[in-house]
């Protein structure tokens, strides 16, 4: 019954709400075509993004760290902007010469006229004085000749290139939540992950775009599947012991790590927060049988909620209720599919209908699910693993990578437009990435090097 | 308010319980009542249990199974070593991994008794290693002695060669009582990482009750799943994968 159901689509998404009603409306219009690995819609052409322009920002002193701050600054808005997937951003080149810094110095007709053709305008400037960098930002409405000004913020921070892209972050958190139908921006979220070194996987962090990639854990071990609180103070992980791999615990405000008993024995891995922070799910092989179970955040009142024989792992909240659990479990077929429940382990549903499923991700509206999958595979199949989409009231899919080797542990943004991801041509640990997409697939690009695996990206 | 009991009410639930305790007395039990006794009636000495178990065939091939059936009178509480606590008459299909003894137990009012059937299975063996230097360390005899069980593609189940090596394993564990032995999980590379600690801890758990069911005491072994984060092959091939897709005995120290 699936199999009619089948409608990969790929089209470039404008803003969330957006997205999902033509997704929704996409699929109930196609749903009388077969599989396809590709389908394009021409819904990229008809939908226009806001035409947005950022200004190089103005020198404001001329003081000797104003240069290298300020092009931190500028590389960062621009990127941000640019990568919000809500945008059709100016091309540099298409720019005015002129770098206004002030309200009074910007001619707005030079701005929306072609080729610029602008419809919104940042600009603003930057200067270091007193000990402080300071920053004035401004979006005008490049169209809006009476009253252009849509915002104006200033920023003052001790100077460094840490804080100069902070600002940046900031202000394009302003102007996309202006802008993006009032979603937060996510150009202040972080993404945990694992990095590969010397034998050992430690737990990193880095900014959303890649940048200020640091340790975490540094404990000499393997160290897998970080996953930070709705909160962003602890990080709860699991860690190979003496006594197999247990969930631990790192919090990042007393910048150690905490307590986390795993009283049950038996390996104990995939820890998930829920959205209230007061639980964790985690698949427990404590009975002899890897099962979902549910401890609160100290690991006591720990209860099953699965009971078939087979792997049950993976398990992740939905982040809208927190009454539902999506998880991967082996039961009944030999692969490992896809599965929800309700969260007393009631209400079981199949979501996938073969093949071999990973790492689901809910997104942040509760109505999408993310997940690895590989439809084929098997001992000589031809399958890829890749990132799928899947609506779950109507199980109905999207595939979002394609022919780029192993694909695994797709994030959900909390602004829901965005998914980080792992791969590798050639499917070794030694070169994954971890990589970004907008949750259509489209704008894929890498954020680290090799060796990075496991992405988990902030609740905000 | 909570009410308390009155005397009165004491009195007259002491009453019932005494006549209570003298009807049910009387069905069987010929003799006075003693009043004073508010519990449960004496019952009379109650007759002995008994019991028998067979098994059929009695000898099998490695991986055959033989249905186990029992019988026994008079017990309350009935199990049979390995297996644990059964009906008082029933049959169970097992497919022991090496010749084992089936000891049932049965516990009645009027004391216990036991039956045994023994059940022989047939393991191939394989051509015996020259006989062991006199000086060689436990550690290399177990190497010796001891194998690793293998595993089909995405499988957590013994297929014979495992169940083979799980036999081996069990014969010097029990010619060896006092080592303890870790027993660890593992996959190949293909799958996805958390997946595949499951699924090693499920292969690793396949071993351990397979050295249980032959006599290995649970207490003298340890479970660990490495996945796929350990390696023993890193070729991208399927002898590479087989060498991975394992449940490894090791000595634990």
């Amino acid at each position: 019954m699936l199999r009619s159901t089948r409608t990969p689509i790929a089209h470039s998404a404008r803003q969330l709400r957006q997205w999902i009603a033509a997704l929704a409306l996409l699929l109930v219009t196609t749903s009388g075509l077969h599989a396809q690995d590709w389908f394009k819609t021409e819904t990229s052409s008809g939908a226009s993004n806001i035409r947005i322009a950022v200004a190089d920002f103005k020198p404001s002193l001329a003081d000797a760290q104003t240069a290298a701050l300020k092009s931190t600054f500028d590389a960062t808005l621009y990127s941000d902007l640019a990568n919000a997937g809500i945008f059709d951003i100016v091309s540099k080149s298409l720019q005015p010469q002129t770098t206004p810094g002030t309200p009074n110095e910007i001619s707005l007709p030079q701005w929306s006229n072609a080729p610029t053709s602008a419809a919104m305008v940042a600009f603003g400037a930057l200067g270091v004085q007193g000990g402080k960098v300071t920053v004035n930002g401004y979006l005008f409405d490049a169209k809006n000749t009476q009253y252009p000004q849509v915002l104006a913020k200033q920023y003052s921070e001790d100077p460094s290139e840490e804080s100069a892209r902070q600002i940046a972050h900031r202000f394009a958190d302003e102007i996309i939540f202006r802008l993006g139908g009032g979603v937060p921006g996510i150009a202040e979220t972080k993404i945990f992950y694992v990095k590969l070194g010397g034998g050992t996987k430690e737990i990193w962090a880095m900014d959303y775009d890649g940048a200020n990639q640091h340790p975490i854990t540094k404990l000499g071990t393997v160290s897998i599947s970080p996953r930070i609180s709705p909160d962003n103070t602890r990080v709860a992980f699991s860690s190979l012991g003496n006594d197999g791999f247990q969930i631990r615990m790192f919090s990042l405000l007393l910048g150690r790590m905490v307590n986390f008993p795993s009283s049950g024995g038996g390996t104990n891995l995939s820890p998930a927060w829920a959205p209230s922070g007061k639980e964790l799910a985690y698949s427990s092989s404590r009975t002899g049988d890897p099962e979902i179970w549910i401890s609160d955040v100290n690991g006591g009142l720990s209860r099953r909620i699965t009971s078939f024989r087979g792997p049950d792992v993976s398990p992740v909240y939905n982040p809208r209720s927190g009454s539902q659990i999506a998880w991967i479990s082996a039961r009944s077929t030999g692969l490992p599919q896809l599965y929800i429940m309700d969260t007393d382990g009631s209400a079981i549903t199949r979501m996938t209908d073969g093949g071999y499923a990973s790492s689901p991700s809910w997104s942040p509206n509760g109505q999408f699910l993310t997940f690895a999958w590989d439809r084929k595979y098997g001992p000589g199949a031809p399958g890829g693993r890749d990132i799928y989409v899947m609506e779950i009231a109507t199980k109905r899919w999207i595939q979002l990578t394609h022919d780029i080797g192993p694909c695994d542990f797709p994030s959900w943004s909390p602004d829901g437009r965005h998914i980080v991801f792992a791969n590798a041509a050639d499917g070794k640990d030694a070169h994954m990435k971890i990589w970004t997409m907008l949750a259509d697939g489209t704008q894929r690009r890498a954020l680290t090097g090799p060796g990075a695996d496991m992405p988990n990206w902030s609740w905000k | 308010m909570k009410a308390r009991p009155t005397i009165r009410q004491a009195l007259a639930l002491a009453s019932t319980l005494a006549i209570l305790a003298a009807v049910t007395g009387c069905h069987k039990n010929k003799s006075g009542v003693n009043p004073a006794s508010l519990g449960p009636a004496p019952a009379a000495p109650a007759a002995a249990p008994t019991a028998a178990i067979t098994a059929d065939p009695l000898a099998i091939d490695l991986g055959q199974s033989v249905v186990l059936n029992w019988r026994t009178q008079n017990a309350t509480v009935v199990t049979i070593d390995g297996i644990g606590e059964v009906p008082a008459n029933g049959t169970q299909t097992v497919a022991p991994s090496s010749s084992t003894n089936f000891h049932l137990t049965a516990k009645g009012d009027g004391g216990s008794t036991e039956a045994n059937v023994r059940v022989t299975v047939r393991v191939p063996v394989a051509p015996t290693a020259p006989a062991p230097e006199t000086d060689m360390t436990s550690e290399a005899l177990f190497k010796q002695n001891v194998k690793d069980a293998f595993f089909d593609f995405d499988s957590y189940e013994l297929r014979p060669d495992a169940a083979a090596a799980t036999a081996g394993a069990a014969t010097f564990l029990l010619a060896h009582p006092t080592l303890k032995i870790v027993i660890g999980g593992y996959a190949d590379e293909r799958g996805s990482a958390e997946y595949n600690l499951a699924l090693g801890e499920n292969r690793a758990n396949a071993a351990r009750t397979a050295l249980v069911n032959a006599g290995v005491p649970a207490n003298r072994l340890r479970v660990i799943s490495f996945g796929k984060e350990k390696q023993f092959c890193t070729e991208s091939n399927e002898e590479c994968w087989q060498q991975n897709r394992r449940a490894q005995f090791s000595i634990d120290r």
